[in-house]
Parts: structure tokens; sequence; C-alpha cells
């Protein structure tokens, strides 16, 4: 399991690779989230944030087989198209490791103390949290 | 109770500091009382803490529901619902 939050890029093919090498894993699932249109800063709580995404991780292993995770988060600047996070599951067959994906990156979104300041063209504003992310994580209680 | 306070995103902004150590008086021994203790200094606090605010805490890095009950040396944080991913 790897969890990092970190200002720098990732690669997600490498980090693909490195949680492939078990010949027990059959499916590796992942998702990169990336800037769209506006560059943005990201604002994190040190400390929390690694727990918060453990915790999620930790919640993933026991509703799904995990046998290896990677999840990635960025913060500092990033401009449009730039990575922001990677999460990759390992896991013996597909079906646990697209829903373990899912449902860590759904939390992460609920759960996970990061948030985005976009640099518009009328001025830096504080994205605000959407409804449709709440909803995301409730249907998998 | 001392405990340490710390504030992100808009509320960090509104307030114009990221951290701060407070004695609190008895009778501030929940997330929700203390909310309403930073409300009640006025000014930036008013505004950053008000009943209408969208606000989301933690203590001791873990997510907090507001009835949460602090304890002396906690850390407790205020922010606004997260926004990554």
């Amino acid at each position: 399991m790897k969890i990092a939050v970190q200002a720098g890029d990732f690669d997600a093919g490498l980090e693909i690779r490195n949680i492939s090498k078990d010949s027990k894993i059959g499916a590796v699932a992942s998702f990169v989230g990336l800037v769209r249109d506006v560059p943005m800063t990201l604002e994190h709580y040190p400390g929390m944030t690694e727990r918060a995404i453990a915790k999620i991780v930790d919640e993933a292993k026991a509703r799904w087989q995990v046998m290896d995770c990677t999840v990635i988060h960025r913060y500092g600047a990033l401009t449009p198209n730039d990575q922001i996070v990677l999460v990759a599951v390992a896991s013996g067959h597909r079906g646990d490791a697209f829903a373990a994906c899912e449902f860590i990156m759904d939390y992460l979104k609920t759960q996970a103390p990061f948030w985005k300041k976009e640099q518009t063209a009328e001025g830096a504003r504080w994205v605000e949290a959407k409804a449709v992310d709440d909803k995301a994580a409730e249907r998998w209680k | 109770m001392k405990v340490k306070v710390l504030y992100f995103a808009s509320i960090r902004e509104k307030l114009g500091r990221d951290t701060e150590e407070l004695d609190l008086p008895a009778g501030v021994a929940t997330v929700a009382a203390l909310r309403n203790h930073l409300r009640a200094r006025g000014g930036n606090y008013e505004n950053a803490f008000s009943e209408k605010a969208l606000l989301r805490s933690a203590i001791n890095q873990d997510m907090a529901q507001p009835a949460a009950a602090i304890k002396p040396g906690d850390e407790v944080a205020f922010f606004p619902p997260v926004t990554g991913g």
C-alpha cells in the first residue's frame, strides 16, 4: 500500500506497474483526475490528509479483495491538464478492483481534507463542494 | 482548557491566520460550543463562523460532528466542505 500527498507530479504507468508484480493479481483498476480549464491551487491539512486517505483505503480493504493499492494526491499550484490524483487498486479479479477504485475516489472527494482555489479571469475563488459528490459517496452506505 | 485550533481554506483567509492556541472557558467543551465561542468574538470571526456558514470540523485529525467532545490538548480544526480529488 502506498499513500502519498505531494507537490510533484507522478508517473501513473510506473505506479501501476509497481502494484502489479504479485502473480496472484489479475486486475488493476486505476483512476487519474486532471485539472480541467482553470489553473488552481490545492490546499490540504498535512497529517489529517494522509490519515483520512488511509482510513478510506482500510474501509475498501474491508469490503473488497484489495491486494495492493496506491493513492497519490497532489497539492500546491496546478495548471490545466496537470494530474491531480491517482487511485490504483490491484485485485485478483476486475470486479473488486473497479469497485474499490471507485469507492476510494468517491470517499476521497468528501472525506479527505483538500480545498481547491481556482484562479479565474475574474479573480481567485474557492471551489464549492458539490451535492453530487455527497450523493456519490452516499451510495456506498 | 487549552486547545490548538487550526483554520483552513476560506476560513483561514477570512481570519488572516491558520492556527492559534486558545484557553477555553468552562462550558465550551464541544465543537458546536467552540464554534459559538469563536463567533462571539465578533469581526472576522463573526463572519467566518456565522450560523449559515457551511463548516466541517476535525478533532485530532479525524472528522468530528458538532456534538463531539473536546478535551484539553486537543487539536481542533475548522474548514469548509472538502473539494479535493
